[in-house]
């Protein structure tokens, strides 16, 4: 059974892109220590043979007519952005300087 | 007039006995009177509901042709998105945000002529057994304001117990319906896994959630059942077949014949005693209305709960990467040249609470390259062995019946620290879940010790949902003639209510 370092969780936070005060990286370290022990428990049963299910339906490849509907105007589909410019949504920088 | 059934409010504005607009007045003006206290709404739209009560009853005389709950009012839990109407998820980093889109099961409300009073109180995106995750506060149980009124969905739950709304809606991922029902005694459905449409659901797990009928009566929640499910080209995992006759079955109540097991692996050790003598009682009810107890085995169901918490926070680390600060919702951070993966860090730092992040953490963690097998793999292996006991199970008994929960409700502070204690609240109601099933949780009574309501759940087949309801329907009516009274009648008063 694994048990996760603080230094693995820091990068769990970074690879979910959420910034972790130290005391945050420190309670969740020891939290998931304690529920990954709980969970780990599927792994009694999860043999081999066993064919995994992802979703309850077995529904494959579902598609809908290929007609024109309504869809959202440019207004209201930026009435929720932090912040824009004329038509378009306006991002923090995404290319460093150097790329 | 706000402590009768939906139905009969609907029989009273057909009779010209209230109109909608007095009927919807009066709801906001309970709300307003004891929601300091329960806090079962987050957003309240006083006008709204107005307008769409005055044009029901514009409507009705003009005499169009009306649905059986038109006029009627509902609180819509805060998952599900409504055009203009502030819609967080409980959480902080939505604050603020108007949706621009309706989602179908908004749609269909308002189709059917039924009167969003406005947004209930909920565990952030849903994560949670006790309304205490939302990042706006608790909701109070209104049975004893120092106790929790479930989760996910606590804010529709309490709204039904504090007379503040006669119908809800609330979703359900793991027990969020059922369980909140349970412990404000109210009654709480979880139709089959594509039965109602998740477009404008806010996704949590999405091979798992469920939007249902929340109401006081079985046959409310049928009426309400019907008038929110149905195919939707728009969600690609909603089921194209009629929805299943569940009014007729809950105004029929007939379980003559009908055969009833009792999942032994869901009683016994773990669970309260009031839950268990409340439980054992109801089977007897059942019994004598003319059903055919059995008991059944189901083995697997002890690993449902370990295989729930990593296949719901896997689905979560994905769903809520959506919230990145760029095209909607908060965003933290946006200045000096800072690069975008700065602002999302800092945004989803501020913008999600504690809970949220153990699942998003626990998710990526069992989603990661070098773990996937052990633990999302092995996750969805149990849960075709959790399938496979619940298709033996039904090969000998019509409905599978249990406890909703172990034990009646918590006090609000209690299990906030111990995630592990809070995650067992749901125990009985996970399984369904996972195997995509129906489940219902009605009140039969309340515990003798601590007297709490104590909830009953049904279980049915996919695409069965009626024979939940006429169970139901026959334990009510026989709870019913046994107590003379509906189980609220007997809540503690809140504010001006006798």
């Amino acid at each position: 059974m694994s048990t996760l370092s603080r230094g693995e969780v820091a990068n769990l936070a970074r690879l979910a892109r959420i910034e972790m005060t130290d005391q945050e990286l420190d309670d969740l370290s020891s939290e998931m220590d304690v529920i990954l022990g709980a969970v780990a428990r599927v792994q009694e049963v999860a043999s081999a043979d066993v064919k995994p299910t992802s979703h309850p339906l077995p529904l494959r490849n579902v598609t809908r007519p290929d007609v024109v509907v309504p869809g959202l105007s440019p207004d209201q589909a930026l009435s929720g952005a932090p912040a824009k410019e004329g038509a378009r949504f306006r991002v923090p920088k995404i290319l460093g300087e150097e790329e | 007039m706000i402590t009768r059934s939906a139905s009969e409010m609907a029989a009273a504005l057909v009779s010209g006995e209230t109109t909608s607009e007095q009927l919807t007045q009066a709801h906001l003006d309970r709300i307003s009177e004891v929601d300091a206290d329960v806090h079962a709404f987050l957003f309240v739209d006083n006008e709204g509901a107005l307008g769409q009560a005055r044009e029901v009853d514009a409507a009705r005389a003009r005499g169009e042709k009306l649905g059986p709950l038109a006029g009627v009012p509902l609180a819509l839990k805060d998952v599900m998105v409504m055009r203009n109407v502030p819609t967080t998820a409980g959480s902080k980093i939505l604050e603020g945000w108007l949706p621009p889109y309706d989602s179908t099961v908004v749609s269909k409300l308002q189709a059917a002529g039924i009167v969003i009073l406005g947004k209930t109180n909920c565990d952030e995106f849903a994560m949670g057994s006790s309304t205490e995750n939302s990042a706006y506060g608790p909701t109070h149980n209104p049975w004893d304001l120092t106790r929790i009124p479930g989760g996910s969905g606590g804010g529709s739950s309490a709204s039904l117990a504090a007379f503040e709304a006669p119908l809800a809606i609330g979703t359900d991922t793991g027990g969020s319906i059922r369980q909140p029902a349970a412990v404000t005694g109210t009654v709480g459905v979880k139709p089959t896994y594509g039965g109602v449409s998740r477009y404008g659901l806010i996704a949590f797990s999405s091979s798992l959630d469920q939007a249902g009928p929340c109401a006081r009566t079985v046959l409310d929640a049928a009426l309400l059942h019907e008038v929110i499910a149905g195919h939707d080209p728009r969600d690609a995992t909603s089921i194209d077949a009629p929805v299943p006759r569940v009014v007729d079955a809950a105004k029929s109540g007939d379980v003559r014949g009908i055969k009833i097991g009792v999942v032994k692996e869901l009683n016994g050790d773990g669970y309260q005693a009031g839950v268990r003598s409340r439980f054992e009682e109801s089977l007897e009810l059942l019994a004598k209305a003319g059903a055919e107890i059995v008991e059944v085995s189901c083995p697997n169901f002890e690993y449902a709960l370990a295989a729930y918490y990593l296949i719901a926070p896997s689905e979560c680390s994905s769903n809520l990467a959506r919230f990145d600060a760029m095209r909607y919702g908060l965003r933290v951070g946006d200045e000096d040249g800072a690069s975008s993966e700065s602002v999302m860090n800092l945004t989803r730092e501020v913008g999600f609470g504690r809970e949220v992040k153990r699942r998003i953490i626990l998710g990526t963690y069992a989603l990661s390259s070098g773990y996937y097998d052990a633990y999302y793999g092995s996750a969805q292996k149990v849960r075709t062995l959790i399938m496979r006991d619940f298709t033996k199970a039904f090969g000998l008994a019509d409905v599978l019946v249990s406890p909703t929960c172990p034990t009646t409700a918590f006090k609000i502070g209690e299990k906030a620290n111990d995630p592990l204690a809070m995650y067992l609240n749901d125990i009985a109601t996970i399984p369904v879940n996972m195997a995509g099933i129906g489940g219902m949780s009605l009140p039969c009574g309340l515990a003798p010790e601590d007297n709490l309501p104590v909830g009953f759940q049904i279980m049915a087949p996919a695409m069965q949902d009626q024979r939940m309801y006429s169970v139901g329907a026959a334990l009510e009516a026989a709870l019913l003639s046994q107590w003379g009274a509906p189980l609220l009648s007997r809540i503690p008063a809140l504010g001006g209510l006798k």
